[in-house]
């Protein structure tokens, strides 16, 4: 059974973020596994060590930088894995054909998993454009998962606490909420290990990415501003709530007049 | 003249509030704006949504029948509405269901989709977004033959722009789809959706355990707010997941946001900053969030917030 994971490089939420004047940003920054994706990994190495003879691949699209983020994928406990190198912006529809033309290339995938978004682009589409290239359905926001021979059931989190329970056959592709699992943090063994396990290299013009009339174009970056100015309520706990019930009514407005 | 669908948001039979500044945002580009409703409710929601500018309200039935929500064979119904009425620009909430739909109709059209939008211009296709956990704000064009733009909840205001709507039916020909909805099990009647909540009460660390979130849903309860947590209260276990705020929780835009012994991590920040008022209340005046709120007040969450649930019990009923 072939378990793909996709994954993505980005920076560290801790990290300040520097915008240069081509609206990208600096790049000389502490660089992080997408949080949701560390869910991904996790689940699909569970699910590998269930499967007699499964493989666990990580697939990443990025520069040479984000090898940093497939060895952590396989110090987690994949097996091996594929870098489509490219040193372009991409947006989310030349992601999700890079993604599949480097899968396509390697197996025939049972499920893909992946985060249900990534943190820097915030693009929520990915997954679902992966979907329809490779005409297999998508479930994302998932919390729990279970396979039964080519049995698919998942729980998706919807609005307000709404739980999804949801059907599908593989091959499928997976998004992993943030409720999946804990993942398990690689000991000193694995990260050793990990340095042995192998990375494919590919070209991105080699993997035959597709083009499309449709894209998404960068008009400008900017640092979001943070200008609130505090003002302290001070006074007795009565002084204080008496303060905020007048904020809410006057300045939020948020209250009904009896 | 230039066509634009609002795919709105029903929950619990009644019209998310939410959905209005959406139409707004439609109705200012001058377009023709058309309402998308799925499976029913439509008479009703046209009432209020013929006073933000919709002209016409399609209600789209499935193959399917309402009884079997399947977001595969909405966004189909969804794609048929949009080729039958020449829609090319398809403006949605981002809310649970709008993140996973949208993005649905945008992958099979192969539509550019900007997803949690805080600005849309629909005559230049442009978008404002967060990236980067909030760092950083980005404007985008789309380029493609369709458009799909999903807002955050609560981000643009509803101004009123008073129509006559037309109701009218579309029935999909929907087809089977790969993924097949079990059962839909509803989350707990006291939680309120934190992405519509007008007012979130949130809850951190100096909360000190699970059993203190009582006192921030008593509060809560006064005035119809949403509690919320952030990621330490729900590490800890004191609450559930579905409550947290920020990165790797809920993105919330509510009127007020009140912090009660939360540090204020950038974390948090991303899931919140674009709260219309921050008021932090924690004993720590060094904490981040103290010099990053609108009203700080340095004292005992213990002492402020049950305070504050007398009050809000008395002159009034609940919020608007």
């Amino acid at each position: 059974m072939n378990i793909y994971v996709c994954v993505k490089h980005v920076p560290d939420t801790a990290a300040t973020i520097r915008v240069g004047a081509d609206y990208r940003i600096d790049e000389d920054i502490t660089f992080i596994m997408n949080p949701y994706d560390e869910n991904a990994v996790e689940e699909a190495v569970r699910l590998k060590k269930r499967m007699a003879g499964a493989e666990v691949i990580a697939v990443t699209l990025g520069k040479a930088a984000a090898e940093a983020t497939l060895r952590s994928a396989l110090a987690m406990g994949a097996d091996r894995a594929i870098l489509v190198r490219s040193d372009k912006h991409h947006d989310c529809i030349t992601t999700a054909g890079a993604l599949c033309a480097a899968i396509r290339q390697d197996g025939n995938p049972d499920l893909i998993f992946t985060g249900r978004e990534s943190i820097d682009a915030e693009g929520f589409q990915t997954m679902y454009r992966m979907g329809v290239n490779l005409g297999i359905p998508v479930a994302s926001n998932v919390i729990a998962f279970d396979m039964d021979g080519q049995r698919v059931s998942v729980i998706s989190e919807m609005e307000a606490g709404e739980h999804a329970c949801l059907e599908m056959t593989t091959p499928c592709i997976i998004g992993a909420g943030k409720g999946l699992n804990q993942p398990s943090y690689p000991k000193l063994p694995d990260i050793l290990q990990a340095r042995k396990k192998t990375i494919t290299v590919i070209d991105e013009e080699q993997s035959g990415t597709h083009s499309s009339a449709s894209r998404v174009e960068t008009v400008i970056l900017e640092i979001a501003s943070e200008e609130r100015q505090p003002e302290a309520l001070e006074g007795s706990a009565e002084e204080i709530a008496d303060a905020i019930v007048g904020i809410l009514r006057n300045e939020a407005k948020v209250l009904m007049n009896s | 003249m230039k066509k634009i669908a609002v795919l709105i948001e029903i929950r619990d039979g009644k019209l998310k509030p939410s959905n209005l500044g959406v139409c707004s945002a439609a109705h200012e580009s001058g377009g023709e704006c058309i309402a998308f409703l799925l499976e029913g409710n439509a008479a009703d929601a046209a009432a209020t949504l013929q006073e933000y500018g919709i002209e016409k309200v399609v209600e789209i039935f499935t193959t399917h029948g309402a009884a079997s929500w399947n977001p595969e064979v909405w966004a189909e119904a969804i794609i048929q509405a949009m080729v039958y009425y020449e829609i090319h620009a398809l403006l949605g909430l981002a809310s649970m269901q709008g993140k996973d739909l949208l993005a649905r109709v945008a992958a099979r059209l192969e539509a550019p989709l900007l997803m949690d939008c805080i600005a849309v211009n629909l005559v230049r296709h442009t978008a404002k977004k967060s990236q980067f956990s909030g760092k950083a704000i980005a404007e985008f064009k789309t380029c493609g033959d369709y458009h799909v733009y999903g807002i955050r909840p609560n981000a643009l205001t509803a101004v009123p722009a008073p129509c006559r709507a037309a109701v009218e039916s579309f029935k999909a020909s929907t087809g089977s789809p790969g993924l097949s909805v079990k059962n839909l099990q509803p989350g707990l009647a006291n939680d309120i959706d934190l992405t519509e909540a007008n007012v979130i009460i949130s809850g951190g660390r100096g909360m000190e355990n699970g059993d203190n979130f009582n006192l921030l849903h008593a509060c809560a309860q006064t005035i119809s707010a949403a509690v919320g947590a952030s990621r330490a209260a729900v590490d800890a276990g004191w609450v559930s997941h579905a409550l947290q705020v920020g990165q790797t929780g809920k993105t919330v835009s509510p009127k007020v946001y009140i912090a009660c012994g939360i540090s204020g991590s950038v974390q948090h920040f991303a899931g919140m900053k674009t709260a219309g008022i921050i008021i932090a209340i924690n004993k720590d005046p060094h904490a981040a969030i103290m010099s990053k709120c609108d009203y700080a007040v340095c004292a005992n969450l213990f002492d402020i917030v049950p305070a504050l649930t007398r009050k809000l019990r008395k002159p009034h009923k609940g919020s608007k």
